[in-house]
């Protein structure tokens, strides 16, 4: 399990993130949202290591994240940025491989392989795996690293934004592959998004973050309500049931 | 698309060829005297050769741009400031000067000093982005060159001329107990970097993915640091700075060999530079007929090369 201990951090004098405490549960989508500002990506840059908090401390299976050594913690957390911008030529399945990268240290053994070519058929990337990353499109790109962090097989996942750059068939795509993740492999997934909607139907519990604090954390159903939305985005957002989904419909509401 | 395999070995066999044209192109009369005489001027430029490529090609992986090379942090005008500084003050017949190991001892611990405290205070990979320190190299190597140059204008002509030919990059002095020492170092650097091949194939990646993928990276960065600036050092203090090499002979190795591999792109980049410098050493000696020097064209064609590069990158920028 990863818990978060009253987790601050500070840009200069202006904290980005103040006293943040949260328990990941196993074998469940976990989404961050906010506003724009709200602390999530540093949040979670600082539970995946990128970023050492101030004051706090994050433990997964009770240890200090800090405490872990390096490769131990890469084969139980993974981490994808928004941003992934490489200058060296790869092809999408070499940049897939790197995934096994805290297991084989570069020498893939046919179980490497096996994993690559596991994470190429979930991200449905088969026809494009020979071709170079800098052939690809900004979507087709952001599937390959997914692909990438699906190949290091952690039993944690976290990914900032992953649907940045893509159209809403691909968005619809990536978010199906994670509840599979979760569902059928036992994954457990912490994503940062956007789209509240996406939040809505696809994930189990809910973070919600503003100016740096925690404001709501809880099951799905409970933050996605009218009442708890306005704490968060300080918009009156009205709810649709369709299909058993909920819907906020944000698009003309007052601010 | 040939293969990595096929090109490497095309490279290995050219770089042979130039070697051997080079110990045995018409070597009239003393055999005994020309012929250990070009051995050690092909080791110097071997080495050199293998130490400016693979501290360029790591150099450029950490920081993530292939226009940098490890002279942008000042190594070789701290260079330049010790031998001023030995020549203003001793003269070129004082002992640092006609002592060649506490010559070469003293240039080499100079710069690896002036990395590690300029490093050590600056570099806090957490805080900065390495490009402060980049800058803060640069600016310091400025200084650096605008201070010898003062001195040289006072120094007297005829040291000058003396310090002149220690300042350019020679293979024509090198002496064969400081080559042992070099390849020494050379071959401790390699023993490190068999260690530390697969962590730059990650760190390419970018510091996000690479320590997701469980690279130490900010720690890696420092040692890279470090070792990039004892190769640049000794190959420094063996032959002299030459600028451009380095960025040359590793653009070219990226090109050819389309690779994310360093042991490749390490292996190919020392390949094409001993071909570049021995078949230039040979082009300039036999065909040229030593009327001009391999570091003038080197300069020329590698300043050439850099603004075609400074042109291609500006356009996959924009």
């Amino acid at each position: 399990m990863i818990e978060i201990k009253g987790l601050t951090k500070r840009f200069g004098k202006k904290p980005v993130v103040e006293d943040v405490s949260v328990k990941i549960e196993s074998g469940t989508i976990t989404s961050f949202i906010g506003p724009n500002g709200a602390g999530k990506s540093t949040l979670l840059s600082m539970v995946s290591r990128l970023l050492n908090a101030d004051t706090g401390e994050v433990l997964l299976d009770q240890n200090n994240v800090q405490k872990w050594k390096s490769n131990e913690f890469a084969r139980r957390v993974s981490i994808l940025k928004q941003s992934n911008y490489i200058n060296v030529r790869l092809t999408v399945r070499e940049l897939i491989a790197f995934g096994r990268y805290p297991y084989s240290k570069g020498r893939l053994t046919a179980e490497d392989e096996k994993f690559v070519d596991q994470a190429i058929e979930y991200m449905n990337l088969n026809e494009m795996q020979d071709k170079f990353l800098d052939e690809l499109s900004g979507g087709q790109k952001q599937r390959a690293f997914i692909a990438m962090v699906i190949a290091q097989d952690t039993d944690y996942i976290l990914l900032d934004e992953p649907l940045n750059n893509l159209d809403m068939k691909h968005s619809v795509q990536i978010m199906k592959i994670l509840r599979r993740l979760v569902d059928e492999l036992g994954k457990t997934v912490v994503i940062v998004l956007h789209d509240i909607n996406f939040a809505s139907v696809y994930s189990d519990r809910i973070v919600a973050l503003k100016d740096g604090k925690l404001v709501k954390n809880g099951p799905t159903h409970e933050i996605i309500n009218s009442d708890a939305l306005r704490d968060i985005y300080d918009m009156d957002i009205p709810i649709q049931e369709q299909n058993g989904c909920r819907i906020c419909v944000y698009f003309n509401s007052h601010t | 698309m040939r293969k990595n395999s096929t090109k490497l070995i095309l490279l290995a066999v050219l770089a042979i060829v130039s070697i051997l044209l080079y110990a045995f192109y018409d070597i009239k009369g003393g055999f005994d005297y020309a012929f250990p005489r070009r051995m050690i001027k092909i080791s110097a430029m071997v080495v050199t050769g293998i130490a400016i490529s693979y501290s360029t090609v790591v150099f450029q992986t950490i920081t993530h741009n292939r226009i940098l090379t490890p002279s942008v942090m000042g190594l070789d005008s701290m260079y330049q400031v010790v031998q001023t500084i030995i020549y203003f003050f001793a003269g070129s017949m004082s002992i640092w000067v006609l002592n060649r190991y506490l010559n070469f001892g003293v240039a080499i611990l100079a710069m690896v000093l002036f990395a590690l405290v300029l490093y050590r205070f600056l570099f806090r990979a957490d805080k900065h982005p390495i490009y402060l320190l980049l800058l803060i190299g640069m600016i310091l190597g400025t200084l650096l060159g605008s201070f010898v140059t003062f001195l040289q204008v006072l120094i007297d002509p005829v040291e000058y001329l003396s310090l002149q030919s220690r300042l350019f990059a020679t293979f024509t002095n090198v002496k064969a107990d400081l080559l042992y020492i070099s390849i020494g170092i050379l071959l401790l650097a390699f023993i490190y970097g068999y260690r530390i091949m697969g962590k730059l194939d990650v760190m390419s990646l970018g510091r996000e993915n690479a320590i997701n993928l469980g690279v130490n990276y900010d720690r890696m960065v420092m040692n890279i640091l470090v070792l990039s600036s004892v190769l640049i050092a000794t190959s420094t203090a063996l032959v002299g700075p030459i600028t451009f090499f380095g960025l040359i002979v590793a653009n070219l190795s990226y090109q050819y060999l389309v690779t994310y591999k360093h042991s490749v792109l390490i292996l190919g980049a020392s390949l094409i530079s001993i071909i570049a410098l021995v078949g230039g050493q040979f082009l300039v000696e036999h065909i040229l007929e030593l009327r001009t020097t391999l570091s003038v064209i080197i300069n020329f064609v590698g300043g050439i090369y850099f603004i075609y590069l400074l042109l291609k990158e500006s356009r996959a920028a924009g």
